[in-house]
């Protein structure tokens, strides 16, 4: 099943490379990884999606909480939460396609963000879902580039992750 | 408040934490902090002739002391040296902080000479690690790091430390604090009451009860309480390899070792409890056998400090996520309390059947009474083992080194009290025997330390008989002499039809004798049984020397027990060569 991790930890060096480290030492698989500063600076909020049984994922938590750099840690997965990953796209746009490509991002509610002669940067936010239909939609012959920025997700609710 | 440069800051952090000993090696990143050492610092520093020996002395002394062990290695080879010993400790849950020095800051990532990213190579096998940014964090990061070593489930602890930030020249304000408090580390600190209640209703409900306890009653100090515990149940106790002393082995509640070279009694029990009380204890592979066949019939109540030690490969009944003196002395009162009001619990008809069933199980095949190691005109390794426990009344130290002569003496020398046996039980590090005794006999210089190994193992840090020479320390050592790696013919004896790749040396074995003497130390051979206690006791009576006893025994014994793998329970045994379960 799969899985989103979020977790507060020490902003500091090297507490990246413990979190991946483990997942590579232990055997765990990582799908998405997001990590940035939180409004306080002396945290940063990481956010993973991997996949596991429950046993599984039952290690995987209890390592990370046993990170020294590891502050606080959630699956949101067990309760209703939020869910997004931000997509940039670079698709061939020539021809018939340009419309074609213009029609499709309007329906995913996407937003061109470049133009060129030939091709579009289309800015896409939601489910990791949405995204990959997106890109089926496209079609890879039409496809240039990708980059996702992977998952990012909060609680539903008052529920907060904070010290 | 006082000045201090950066390398002096360590040296006084060192005397503030109360250590005893520093176990390292010089080089050109730890110049600055050897000259502090040199000129003021009440700790005294043992040098050894490898990095890797460092860690292990390190490691022996905090298994026999329980404080944490102290290391200090130059960067580059002097840290990755270390690795090794870093991994023993990891493995084991062993408490040490270990000092590595860095290049210069401003030459980090550039590979500078003797760079390495100690920090990154360290990563997976330590608790944690810290690298020092700023001069003045040092007593700090030095009190964080023995506290995080020391506290919760121990383990070793790196700090890396570049040259410039331990400069004479810069000083700084030097505070040492008498505690820190860490947001993201808070190990457990009692069990959950309504677990332990849990845990106590189920211990005595139990028709045929097992305690199966590990290393981290040794190490969270849970040896008294848990033998409270068992006699006033009269519960049949087994120990891990780890675990050995955790309860007296004298005692007639103890079954002995249990796992892969465990006793038959040991692993019979095991396999046909209906409840299994594990303690500090962590369902190891060496332990289990096929864990889907583990122990099919019974219950798990699993004590650990470490909740990622639970069901990690057995699942556990009732978990209980707690220090083992908190749990045991509240799990003590809840069956007190049940007892009270329900005279008749334990089961004491059930009790009774369970051990006539352990004594038969001990009368037919258990080391004591049942079992006799295969007749040779040699000396037979079990012989050396009871001859060595003889003469020290069971009292030594007694560390080893890997490979048979490792489980030979855990089956055979009964340790009564915790922290007397001293081995690398999970990364099983060849090597290791030497420079843990040293450790050992430094801690304790009045005390009979003695090295049980292997013409294998003994020549993976032998350059520490110079270390032994320089600092007097009288280990004896006791080389089960087979000529072969012993551990590894045995397997290619059973699984490889005697196909001995490269586990023999052949004649190229230097006398170990005039080794000896060529290190100022004492060397002797022993060829007769009729010898061996003679030079035994001749050996220990040098209180004085380090005493090499090199005992030549049958090369053709194996270990027994051996779980039968793969696909075997608990209770599926090799009991002698052509004998199984």
């Amino acid at each position: 099943m799969r899985r989103i991790i979020s977790m507060l930890m020490e902003n500091e060096p090297g507490a990246l490379s413990r979190v991946v480290g483990l997942f590579s030492q232990r055997g765990y698989n990582i799908e998405t990884l997001n990590v940035a500063p939180t409004h306080d600076s002396t945290l940063s909020r990481l956010t993973l999606t991997t996949v596991g049984d429950d046993k599984k994922i039952e290690q995987i938590t209890k390592h990370l909480n046993k990170l020294i750099d590891v502050v606080k840690l959630v699956d949101l997965t067990e309760g209703a939460h939020v869910e997004r990953d931000l997509m940039l796209i670079k698709v061939r746009a020539q021809g018939a396609l340009r419309d074609e490509v213009k029609r499709t991002t309007d329906i995913f509610r996407g937003q061109i963000v470049d133009v060129g002669p030939n091709v579009y940067t289309i800015q896409l936010a939601g489910t990791s879902d949405k995204l990959d239909s997106f890109v089926a939609a496209i079609g890879d012959a039409d496809i240039l580039e990708v980059v996702r920025s992977g998952v990012a997700g909060i609680s539903r609710g008052e529920k907060v992750l904070s010290l | 408040m006082e000045l201090l440069s950066g390398g002096e800051m360590i040296a006084r952090a060192l005397e503030d934490e109360g250590v005893e000993y520093i176990f390292g090696y010089p080089g050109g990143a730890v110049l600055h902090i050897y000259d502090a050492l040199f000129k003021d610092c009440k700790v005294p520093h043992v040098l050894v002739r490898h990095e890797q020996a460092a860690t292990h002395a390190a490691d022996g002394y905090a298994r026999a002391t329980g404080k944490p062990g102290v290391v200090l290695v130059t960067s580059g080879p002097g840290a990755t040296n270390a690795i090794t010993g870093i991994a023993t400790a990891y493995m084991d849950s062993i408490p040490m902080v270990v000092l590595s020095g860095q290049v210069q800051s401003h030459l980090i990532g550039e590979d500078a000479f003797q760079e390495t990213d100690m920090i990154g190579i360290s990563r997976p096998i330590v608790k944690h690690s810290f690298m020092v940014k700023r001069a003045e964090d040092i007593p700090v990061i030095m009190k964080k790091a023995f506290y995080i070593a020391s506290s919760g489930r121990p383990g070793p602890v790196v700090i890396d430390i570049p040259k410039d930030l331990t400069r004479p020249d810069e000083k700084f304000e030097y505070h040492y604090p008498a505690s820190v408090k860490m947001r993201s580390y808070a190990p457990a600190q009692r069990g959950h009451t309504g677990q332990v209640k849990k845990a106590a209703k189920l211990l005595l409900s139990a028709k045929r009860p097992v305690i199966y306890a590990g290393g981290g009653v040794i190490q969270g100090e849970g040896s008294e309480l848990l033998t409270r515990l068992a006699r006033e149940l009269n519960y049949p106790v087994t120990n891990t390899l780890m675990g050995l002393g955790a309860f007296p082995a004298t005692d007639r509640q103890f079954l002995g070792m249990l796992g892969m070279h465990g006793l038959y009694e040991a692993n019979m029990a095991m396999h046909h409890s209906d409840v299994i009380f594990a303690i500090g204890a962590r369902f190891d592979d060496r332990v289990t056998n096929t864990v889907s066949k583990f122990c099919p019939g019974a219950k798990i109540i699993h004590v650990d400090v470490d909740p990622a030690a639970i069901s990690k490969t057995v699942p556990a009944d009732i978990p209980i996520v707690g220090p083992v003196v908190a749990v045991l002395e509240e799990l003590l009162t809840q069956v007190g309390a049940i007892r009270g009001k329900e005279k008749d619990l334990p089961d004491q008809g059930a009790l009774e059947r369970w051990w006539t069933q352990i004594d038969e199980w001990r009368a037919s095949h258990g080391l004591w009474t049942g079992r006799r190691y295969s007749e040779s005109k040699m000396i037979m390794p079990q012989q050396v083992i009871d001859s060595l426990y003889r003469v020290t009344d069971g009292n030594a130290y007694v560390t080893s080194d890997v490979g048979q002569h490792q489980m030979f003496a855990a089956q055979y020398y009964r340790f009564d009290q915790p922290r007397r046996w001293i081995n690398s039980g999970g990364l099983g590090t060849m090597g290791f025997g030497l420079p843990a005794a040293l450790g050992v006999q430094l801690a304790f210089p009045d005390m009979d330390v003695a090295c049980v190994t292997g013409e294998g193992s003994i020549q993976m840090n032998i350059q520490e008989l110079s270390t032994c020479t320089q600092y007097k320390t009288p280990v004896k050592i006791i080389n089960l002499r087979n000529n072969y790696l012993g551990m590894v013919k045995q397997w290619q004896d059973m699984q490889y039809e005697g196909r001995y790749a490269m586990s023999t040396y052949e004649d190229s074995l230097p006398d170990f004798v005039k080794l000896m003497e060529a290190y100022g130390h004492v060397g002797m051979e022993v060829h007769e049984l009729a010898d061996l206690d003679a030079k035994m006791e001749e050996a220990f009576a040098m209180k004085d020397k380090l005493v090499f006893l090199d005992i030549f025994i049958d090369p053709m014994e194996h270990v027994y027990p051996m779980h039968i793998a793969p696909n075997g329970s608990m209770k599926d045994m090799w009991l002698s060569k052509n004998e199984r379960t």
